[in-house]
């Protein structure tokens, strides 16, 4: 079998798991999660192969494994599929590989597989828990099993086969097929307790949110078909000179050249599926799936694939970029991912609910990678992409296993609460410990914790390349949003783990078992371990030591050579930032006892109303966006244009005719024609009374209409070929 | 001649159609199993044709002709290209589902079926047909089971108004571009309805910019353009379950097809000069059917309006003239009719079973009929054009062609497509998803096997077609179809 084949089976692994729960397994719990396993392990096993093979090829930049097949034709040309690895794919592969697999292993014991069925557990709704009867002593509320077990494995592997042919896609169309699979797959997950209003919402709200982004991504992927003839990255995206047309070439809007707008088009489609502002506002609300869903959809997955797509397009947004001033493109990725950053960072800083934070955490983080690309800090933003993958699926699957365990508690004690809500938690470092320390890791690496986590070097490349760009205005906002990252991290890990249990449930909260802990483990060693790839040369002391392979590799994708500052400002920075964000956030939060309001609340008063109310923006695209555009369809193309004018036109047609008719009766037919056949008339008008009475007075106007329509078709015929007919 | 294989498909619904009525109505099985037969073998031909048709020659294959009227030129003269092939293949996969569906019907099922394969009959024969009376002929013959099917099966409410509406927008239609058509006839000067030799007639620019509106527009009209396709969405949901599936799935196509084999093609220059035109009108067929569909309450009304909104599509498609918009548009036509066909039928299973169409009411239907809901989905998919879904490689090339020929066109169509994501969610979410009403709980049963054999069939057809539009030979076969038009056309 050719290397390249074993490409294709990435994708298909999954794909098969797939149909085959669907179709045979349905029924059987412990084979569909087997099957779903298989597929996923089987796809981390080839793409731990292609990834050795990837970095052991000398010159893979310019020589990548591809394979393609002829899809669909285009005129003289086929539209086609195909698959390459490449050094980006190759890093990407591997970390959706181990995210992936950690994820589907750590489902079986989130969706409490070997638990009994539940009391009163229906399809569509989070499993509520069974009661135990046991031969001794008292019955005991215990965890259940979720009722569509089967069809939780089946989807996420769908989601995995999406995500996977996305990765390994060497064109546009590729990507975007794998693309909106993966769209469609979170609908049907977000949305899998669908008997939750708020989940059924939150569905349709990722669902079209992120459409809005596609469609302006299918239109990018169509001009830039039309422009340049094809959709394969090395054709159309690594080829200088057509790049260099593009960017020469003035497109007639907004005096962007071809490049530029097909760039911001394409763009769209990663602010859609990255979160980006302005199209944030579905990411947050998506928490409603289950939890492996919010770390497939956070990390492995949906919103790395946003900033896949940015970083292979990146050529073409930066095209005529030459080291000093930015292409419009890559300035509107810098504002919108600076600002992105910030601007979550402030709304996660109020957040109560344990998911919530790390929902805006995510899309915080997404921003710097945008702003990366923006600057130009192509490597910085692949690093961050992969080290932010490992940690944020950890603190993800680490807030599934303390919610896990806080269920547990709230079924013991029978309270009323919240489970996720941080201030229901504290003190679970010592009923959790293997739980604390992986989101410890997890936490200290979001926040940049300095030397031993991974999300420190990725974070400092970033700020270094922002800054030696003398992107001053970004370097400071990605600084400040640091801070606040390193606070409410920390603000996070102090309400959950440390001080005392402020609730009865809190108490009694119990360690998940090690099919979900032995997850959570791998990719903390993650958390730490991918940040040694990248170690910048001239960094002090570290630097000698290391190879700072993952630049080379990755850096080997552009054709220049990105440049380096000589400033340990950023690197100050990032320690100032990270440190000092940690330590406040514990300052403010080790005291907070059971019913304390937030302790940020008062200081801030007006300001802190404003970020736990996440800047109105729902509020505000509900009455600018939702309730115009359903007026628009309702109001006025539904009542005015089609029932009132349209309509109206072919009624007033209609009786029009019957007037038309009426009068002919009364002032022609009735007294002239009716003198020569008086008794016949009256015959055919009592009939016509007759007949008047059995039908509608629609019916008739229309009958009218026909006659009237028959007689000027023929008049126009006889008119325009006068004495022609005979021939 | 060889083996006269598209008059079977023309005739052989007629005769069965016939036999039918011959019998006396008591004999409801018999007249479900006659049709049901002649249905399938009709299909069967139809797929043979599919897989006979000879891609690499191209051209008109199959070719039957004799004398009908000599006099006024007038010939029997049947066959098929790559644009007209899959749409004989739908109209016969439409019209066996269509009969599958009705099984149940107990009302007359004598003159129902018979209706049936009259309609049948007519839309075979206008998609074979290469001679211009030819078409109108079998185009007249589905007006009168029409309108009868509407007025006696459809819903009470609506029928007489809907039926009325729809015949005489179909007759408006038909009677206008008659009178294109025969101004072609006498300027081509050489007594012959033969589209073929008309093709050649060399017609002067003037005149085609001035017919080809008339012509063009009758036809279209039958496609739903804006500002006549009000007779759709009433037509169709004041129809039958199969009738509304023939009506969107098959007429609409009927309609759009007459419009590119006899105006486009015909009149090339007249379409150049009315393209810019009918471009606006299909952009705001897509925009301005989703957007109605949107806020329908009545669940099939907002499926009648998806049909204005996809032939849109259409017509944005055959307007920009070039290789890809074409090619989009013979796709989407084959596309569209299998899934609206499919959503007609399980709109049509929910309301036989639930005896309400109003979304309010209905909920949580997933568990109940599961197949039927799989199904809808599925159409739902291809319809907001999901990749892996035959909407899609409708649609792709349809944008590609848009952008190339005006890159508005595009932007603006693409935001009805966004809008026909919400309306589908929205659907699909109230009627499948959600909490079930008592009632439904307790009345409601699942689909019967009939019914989950033309979901699964359809949905089953639209994922092959857009995984494998080449392997599954149906993008190489509209290609073939798109070529010739394109050297008359004279566009890239």
């Amino acid at each position: 079998m050719a290397f390249e084949t074993l490409i294709w089976l990435i994708p298909l692994a999954p794909l098969v798991a797939f149909g085959l729960i669907v179709l045979f397994t349905n029924r059987n719990k412990a084979l569909s999660h087997w099957l779903a396993l298989s597929g996923a392990g089987i796809a981390w096993l080839l793409s731990m192969w292609v990834f050795l093979r990837a970095v052991s090829t000398e010159g893979l930049a310019g020589e990548p494994f591809a394979s393609v097949i002829n899809w669909l034709p285009a005129a003289d040309t086929w539209l086609q599929i195909g698959v390459v690895v490449d050094p980006i794919t190759a890093v990407t592969l591997f970390f959706v590989a181990w995210t992936v697999l950690m994820i589907f292993i750590y489902s079986v014991g989130y969706h409490n597989f070997g638990q009994p069925a539940g009391d009163h557990d229906v399809p569509g709704l989070p499993p509520h828990g069974a009661t135990l009867k046991e031969k001794k002593g008292p019955a005991r509320r215990v965890l259940s099993v979720e009722p569509m077990y089967s069809r939780f494995f089946a989807l996420i592997s769908l989601f995995a086969f999406a995500m996977f042919l996305l990765v390994v896609s060497d064109n546009l169309l590729t990507l975007y097929i794998g693309w909106e699979i993966m769209g469609f797959c979170s609908y049907m997950l977000i949305g899998f307790w669908y008997g939750k209003v708020s989940a059924r919402n939150a569905a349709v709200k990722a669902f079209l949110t992120t459409r809005i982004g596609d469609v302006f991504m299918l239109l990018g992927i169509v001009g830039l078909y039309s422009a340049t003839g094809t959709l394969n990255y090395r054709a159309a995206l690594a080829d200088p000179a057509v790049l260099e047309r593009l960017a020469a070439a003035d497109s007639g809007v907004l005096g962007l050249s071809v490049a530029g707008l097909l760039g911001i088009l394409l763009f769209i489609g990663t602010v859609g599926k990255s979160a980006q502002f302005p199209l944030h506002v579905w990411l947050p609300d998506a928490m409603e799936g289950p939890t492996p869903v919010s770390a497939m959809i956070h990390a492995a997955t949906m919103v790395s694939a946003g900033v896949y797509l940015g970083i292979r397009i990146f050529p073409l947004v930066s095209a005529g970029w030459e080291g000093g001033e930015l292409t419009a493109a890559m300035q509107v990725m810098a504002f919108i991912g600076a600002f992105t950053a910030l601007f979550s960072a402030t709304i996660a800083l109020a957040q109560n609910d344990i998911k919530r934070v790390l929902a805006y955490s995510t899309i915080s983080q997404l921003g710097y990678m945008i702003a990366a690309l923006g600057v130009g800090a192509y490597v910085a933003a692949v690093f961050h992409l992969v080290t932010h993958a490992f940690f944020k699926a950890l603190l993800f699957l680490g807030s599934g296993s303390v919610i896990h365990g806080m269920e547990h508690g709230v079924l013991h004690t029978g309270e009323k609460i919240d489970p996720q809500d941080m201030f229901n938690m504290g003190g679970l470092r010592s009923k959790m410990p293997r739980t604390f320390w992986t989101f410890l890791i997890g936490g200290l690496a979001l926040s940049g914790f300095p030397l031993i986590t991974a999300g420190f070097w990725s974070k400092d490349e970033i700020l270094t390349g922002a800054f030696g760009g003398g992107h001053l205005l970004v370097f400071i906002t990605l600084a400040l949003s640091a801070l606040l990252t390193a606070f409410y991290t920390m603000r996070q890990i102090t309400l959950t783990f440390l001080g005392e249990a402020r609730t009865k449930s809190a108490e009694h909260a119990h360690e998940t078992g090690p099919v979900m802990t032995v997850p959570l483990i791998i990719l903390a060693v993650f958390a730490v371990g991918a940040g040694w790839a990248g170690i910048p040369q001239q960094f002090p002391l570290l630097g000698s030591i290391s190879s700072n392979w993952f630049g080379h590799f990755v850096g080997s994708m552009l054709s220049a050579e990105e440049h380096v500052a000589e400033s340990y400002i950023p690197l100050v920075t990032s320690l100032v930032v990270s440190l000092g964000g940690l330590y406040l956030g514990w300052l403010v939060y080790r005291k907070v006892r059971a019913g304390d309001p937030d302790p940020l609340a008062r200081p801030l008063g007006f300001v802190y109303q404003v970020f736990k109310y996440k800047y109105g923006i729902d509020e505000f695209y509900q009455a600018v966006f939702i309730k115009p555009s359903i007026w628009l369809a309702e109001v006025f193309t539904y009542r005015i244009v089609d029932k009132l004018i349209l309509d109206g036109i072919i009624e007033g047609i209609g009786k029009g005719a019957l007037a038309f008719g009426r009068a002919v009766r009364n002032y022609f037919d009735a007294p002239v024609v009716n003198g020569a056949g008086d008794g016949l008339s009256k015959g055919v008008r009592r009939s016509g009374e007759g007949l008047r009475a059995v039908q509608t007075g629609r019916v008739q106007q229309y009958m009218i209409l026909t006659v009237a329509l028959v007689v000027l078709a023929g008049l126009l015929f006889v008119l325009v070929f006068p004495g022609r007919g005979g021939n | 001649m060889s083996f006269p294989i598209l008059s079977l498909i023309i005739f052989l619904p007629l005769a069965a159609g016939l036999v039918i009525l011959a019998l006396p109505a008591e004999r409801k099985q018999a007249v479900r199993i006659i049709a049901l037969t002649a249905a399938v073998l009709d299909l069967v031909l139809a797929v043979v044709v599919f897989i006979a048709y000879d891609v690499a020659q191209g051209g008109y294959q199959f070719v039957e002709r004799f004398w009908w009227v000599k006099q006024l030129g007038i010939s029997y003269y049947a066959g098929v290209n790559g644009i007209s092939t899959p749409l004989v293949l739908m109209g016969a996969l439409v019209v066996t589902s269509g009969v599958m569906i009705s099984w149940r019907v107990e009302e007359r099922p004598r003159e129902f079926f018979a209706y049936l394969m009259f309609l049948g009959a007519s839309v075979q024969g206008v998609f074979c047909s290469l001679d211009l009376f030819m078409v109108f002929f079998f185009f007249e013959l589905a007006v009168f089971p029409k309108y009868l099917m509407i007025a006696l099966w459809g819903y009470p409410k609506t029928r007489d108004y809907g039926s009325m509406k729809l015949t005489l927008y179909l007759f408006l239609g038909s009677v206008v571009s008659l009178v294109g058509v025969l101004a072609m006839y006498f300027a081509a000067g050489q007594n012959s309805f033969d589209m073929l030799t008309l093709e050649k007639a060399g017609f002067s620019r003037a005149f085609q910019q001035t017919w080809f509106l008339v012509v063009f527009g009758g036809f279209a009209i039958l496609g739903g353009i804006f500002p006549f396709h009000s007779w759709a969405p009433d037509g169709h949901v004041a129809a039958p379950t199969a009738v509304s599936m023939l009506l969107a799935g098959v007429e609409m196509k009927v309609g759009a097809f007459a419009a590119l084999r006899v105006a486009i093609m015909l009149l090339p220059d007249g379409a150049h000069f009315w393209a810019p035109l009918i471009l606006a009108l299909g952009t705001v067929n897509v925009v301005y059917g989703a957007l109605i569909a949107l806020i329908q309450t009545d669940f099939k009304y907002v499926i009648g309006f998806s049909s204005v909104s996809h032939m849109g599509l259409v017509l944005i498609g055959f307007a920009t003239l070039n290789n890809e918009g074409l090619l989009g548009a013979g796709m989407q036509m084959f596309s569209h009719g299998i899934m609206t066909a499919l959503f007609f039928a399980v709109v049509g299973m929910v309301y036989d079973r639930a005896h309400t169409r109003n979304i309010g009411e209905l909920g949580g239907l997933f568990r109940k009929m599961p197949v039927a809901a799989v199904g809808f989905i599925i159409a739902g998919l291809v319809s907001m054009g999901m990749p892996g879904f035959s909407g899609f490689v409708a649609e792709f090339p349809i944008f590609m062609g848009a952008w190339k020929t005006l890159p508005l066109v595009a932007i603006i169509a693409v935001l009805g497509v966004i809008v026909t994501a919400g309306y589908i969610l929205l659907v699909v979410g109230r009627v499948f998803f959600g909490t079930i009403p008592p009632k439904l709980d307790e009345t409601v049963g699942d689909v019967s096997l009939m019914d989950k054999l033309v979901v699964g069939g359809l949905a089953a057809l639209m994922i092959l077609i857009g995984v494998f539009p080449t392997l599954s030979k149906m993008a190489p076969l509209i290609q073939s179809g798109v070529t010739p038009i394109l050297a008359l056309v004279g566009g890239a």
